[in-house]
């Protein structure tokens, strides 16, 4: 198939960016759309010119470096996918595809379709972690964690950290991001003991960056390829009074 | 050279235990003293990181990547192997150790690998506790499965993301670290040469991928956690960005390289698609618990496999391994695959494809019990090929997935050069010519969260006070080495991308010294490799400048290595006239086909020694020595 592409090209962080239109010439439908890119940057290279700059590592899905929007999608129009895992097979001939980064003022552009997302580490650097040092466990089976508990966790802690909950909410908010990870250490036995310093500290850490504030969109739910749910962000809310609540009780009754 | 691995003595039982009494201590006042490297941020890099910080150590850490979060740990699926015997079906310390000799094919080292079973019981502990969400049963305890041929259950799991929990648990505890200022994290920052000073490891020159900056850093010690090197193959089943690099300088810098030809080609990958391909995807061996994996009887049989009818179908691995079934190694699974589609009895497109159905199964447990099982692979080979296992069954082929080989390193983990120390797949250790599902996570995080954090303590006593700093001639030599050969990379202008360098020599690696090597392809191997080599520098083309962002920059450097790393491999195939685990000579195999070992001759660790650019370089050797492990043929008859 033909497609033509308008890719976003931006030299650095401080310099202008603008949309740029490529021709992408026998696009063969079994290839993912970062080898389509692969495709594009090639051709572009042995014409003299640069290639598009774009995020990537794993190329199954899992690694989280890979995002982009696609005609105003986080990872395009397939849900549950990555960009990596979105196969050719799902455009037509004669397509027009947009594609940008990630937009969120916390997530400034170093490059093309490439970004920093740092703001995401000193969120888990902030609290995200049950604090047990290298040799001090008790045997793995001495503590029992009920299945459902354990699965539970598991969703959340399923997130990879691509940045597309905040790239898609009109907010950019990353509720999504740090509520998986308080859910999924806040729903263990073992993440009992710092449960509420640490949602209390993430969340501090969250309001810090230059995300934006949750107003249920739910856009974010959407386009996670982790199909993480937003109940995880009730939950956090919760969390976080019930911390807030029983900090001015004690407040009072100190 | 003569080569110390400084076993320690005793029965294999007590040696760790006593090593680590007779291990030098570093007072905790004085840990903060000492710097320490760690390049890479996987299961082993990450782990050791945040050990040695806890200790009090300060520690730099390193990434290619964007977050410490995403090195390609993460895509482990199956599961991490201990030796808890919380199944009750007699496994034992002793039983994983024997296992993991005889899976390596009688090519490791026995004391290595004992250490390692002891500490998978620590590793499960530990992760539990970091709060990595394992299957459970319904009464709260661990779930276990069996895999990849153990008939033990004895892997630990978390569904099909066992890499990922792992690594996420272990860059937690480094996140930790890195907010109590105890790691400083370079991330997108790539390390491009090594430093010595009076022969000992001094630090490292990288460059800033973001800015361009070549920097220096010193430390009194330096670990090499940088992965495997699949990717000299160019499709292999690693993340894109996985390199040599790191290893390959240090290698230059006389770090003796060892076993480089022990690769390991995983049976369940989807196959190629096209000319576009640019990674394989694997999908976790726990799928041959229950997929069933066939071939037409005759060849080029076009139909679609629902039209084949039963007893034209060729079940070859139940036909051929009755006891072992589709369960057999990767190696024996990987190559009957290829002898099917050499044979014209492969299917999909380009005949490179062997099915692996699910048909059986799921009229056996039912569709629910299988998606509980494989659910999320399904729905990766769904959204890869288009079709739906659930219906037809998937098309299969062995790609290149791990690497046995890497630095050799001594039994407390430290290179050949003095404070050089290489831990995970980076290293050589403990898989011998073949390693067995589920162990690699068990030794990345053995390595760095166990073994590391005590022996460096050792090498660090022992030089108190004795410190360098990055204004030493040493950095500033290397750095313009290094600045050198980035500006030469950017100055050919030549006319071919790195890409079709890399696919060129991915494709002369995989015929010469893929699945099945012999004396005359790796011979031509090692005609074609320098004259590749010589292309490459005359005529390959990056655009861009080194001052900032440049991608192709960044692989233009790491093929550049591979281009000699693979050279080595073929050396070290060649050199190697016997067949051993993931090494199959073609000329030495049994009247069955199988695999034949040599152990009068080649029962020793190959550590090459680089003599610089177009000298050949030299071969030391290791003599392994089996006290514990009976040497017996591998059958899986």
């Amino acid at each position: 198939m033909d497609l033509v592409l308008h890719v976003w090209r931006q030299p650095g962080p401080d310099a202008e960016g603008r949309m740029v239109r490529y021709d992408a010439p026998g696009i063969d439908p079994d290839m993912s759309f970062l080898e389509m890119l692969d495709v594009v940057n090639e051709r572009l290279q042995t014409d003299g010119e640069e290639p598009i700059v774009f995020d990537h590592d794993c190329r199954e899905g899992i690694c989280g470096t890979c995002g982009m929007m696609i005609n105003g999608v986080a990872h395009g129009p397939q849900g549950g996918t990555t960009v990596c895992q979105l196969h050719m097979r799902h455009f037509s001939d004669g397509d027009e595809v947009r594609i940008e980064p990630w937009r969120s003022a916390a997530f400034p552009v170093l490059k093309d379709l490439m970004v920093d997302r740092s703001a995401f580490d000193r969120i888990i650097q902030a609290g995200g972690y049950i604090s047990v040092n290298t040799g001090s466990a008790p045997d793995a089976n001495e503590v029992l964690v009920p299945k459902a508990s354990a699965e539970l966790a598991f969703e959340a802690a399923a997130c990879i950290g691509c940045g597309a909950c905040v790239a898609q909410c009109p907010n950019g908010a990353a509720h999504l991001f740090t509520a998986a990870k308080v859910s999924h250490l806040g729903l263990l036995p073992q993440g009992q003991p710092e449960r509420r310093i640490r949602v209390e500290r993430m969340v501090a850490q969250m309001e810090a960056e230059a995300f934006g504030s949750c107003t249920n969109h739910q856009e974010c739910e959407i386009v996670c390829p982790k199909e993480i749910s937003i109940d995880y962000i009730a939950r956090m809310n919760r969390d976080f009074l019930g911390t807030k609540l029983r900090g001015q009780i004690q407040a009072k009754a100190g | 050279m003569q080569l110390n691995a400084k076993i320690p003595k005793g029965p294999i039982a007590n040696k760790w235990d006593r090593h680590r009494f007779e291990l030098k201590l570093v007072n905790p006042a004085n840990k903060r003293s000492f710097d320490i490297i760690v390049v890479g941020t996987g299961l082993a890099g990450g782990s050791a990181a945040a050990s040695l910080a806890e200790l009090g150590y300060d520690v730099k850490a390193f990434c290619f990547q964007d977050s410490p979060r995403r090195a390609h740990s993460i895509a482990a699926q199956g599961g991490i192997n201990a030796a808890k015997n919380y199944q009750n079906d007699g496994d034992s310390v002793f039983r994983l150790f024997y296992d993991t000799v005889k899976g390596g094919d009688y090519r490791s080292r026995e004391a290595n690998v004992h250490r390692l079973a002891e500490l998978s019981l620590n590793i499960i502990d530990q992760c539990a506790a970091q709060g990595v969400p394992f299957a459970r049963e319904y009464g709260g305890t661990l779930d276990n499965r069996s895999f990849g041929g153990a008939q033990v259950s004895r892997t630990f799991y978390a569904r099909g993301q066992t890499g990922q929990q792992l690594l996420l648990g272990a860059y937690q505890a480094l996140a930790r670290q890195i907010a109590a200022g105890k790691v400083t994290m370079y991330p997108r920052c790539e390390m491009l040469d090594l430093v010595l000073v009076d022969g000992r490891a001094r630090g490292i020159i990288t460059r800033d991928l973001v800015t361009g900056g070549i920097e220096r850093h010193a430390a009194d010690a330096v670990v090499l956690a940088t992965g495997g090197y699949s990717n000299v193959f160019f499709l292999s089943t690693n993340a894109k960005g996985s390199n040599a690099t790191a290893i390959w300088r240090a290698h230059r810098r006389g770090a003796l390289f060892a076993n480089p030809c022990f690769t390991q080609i995983h049976p369940t990958c989807i196959p190629v698609s096209g000319e576009h391909q640019s990674k394989l995807t694997l999908m976790s061996e726990s799928l041959r618990n229950d997929g069933r994996i066939w071939v037409p009887v005759t060849a080029d049989d076009a139909r679609p496999p629902g039209e084949i009818p039963e007893e034209e179908r060729d079940y070859f691995l139940e036909r051929k391994y009755p006891a072992f079934g589709n369960l057999v190694p990767r190696d024996v699974a990987s190559r009957n695959a290829k002898d099917v589609c050499d044979e014209g009895r492969g299917v999909g497109p380009g005949g490179l494809g062997v099915y692996l159905d699910f048909a059986d199964a799921i009229q056996r447990v039912g569709r629910d019990t299988i998606e509980a099982r494989y659910g999320n692979l399904f729905e990766m080979y769904e959204k890869i090929t288009g079709e739906d296992p659930y219906n037809a069954p998937m098309r299969i082929y062995p790609a290149l997935h791990y690497t046995m080989g890497g630095l050799w390193v001594d039994y407390n983990l430290m290179t050949n050069i003095e404070g050089l120390y290489a831990i995970g797949e980076a290293n050589f250790s403990d898989h011998g010519a073949n390693r067995l599902g589920a162990s690699a996570l068990m030794q990345g995080l053995a390595d760095g969260y166990f073994i590391l954090p005590y022996t460096i303590g050792d090498y660090l006593a022992r030089h108190m006070g004795d410190r360098v700093d990055t204004s030493h001639p040493a950095f500033e030599a290397v750095e313009s080495e290094v600045q050198a050969r980035v500006d030469s990379l950017l100055a050919v202008g030549g006319s071919r991308t790195v890409d079709s360098f890399h696919r060129e020599l991915g494709a002369l690696l995989w015929n010469r010294c893929g699945m099945a090597r012999e004396e005359s392809g790796l011979k031509e191997a090692l005609e074609q490799i320098p004259r590749l080599r010589a292309e490459f520098w005359r005529d390959v083309t990056v655009l861009g400048s080194g001052d900032s962002i440049n991608q192709a920059l960044e692989k233009a450097g790491r093929v550049a290595d591979f281009l000699e790393l693979a050279e080595l491999m073929c050396r070290d195939a060649l050199g190697r006239a016997e067949s051993c685990g993931g090494h199959f000579r073609i000329e030495n195999q049994t009247a069955e086909g199988e695999a034949l070992r040599d152990d009068e001759n080649f029962s020793h660790v190959s550590a090459w020694e680089h003599r610089g650019d177009g000298e050949e370089a030299v071969e030391h050797r290791e003599p392994l020595e089996f006290e514990y492990v009976k040497l017996t043929q591998r059958s899986y008859k």
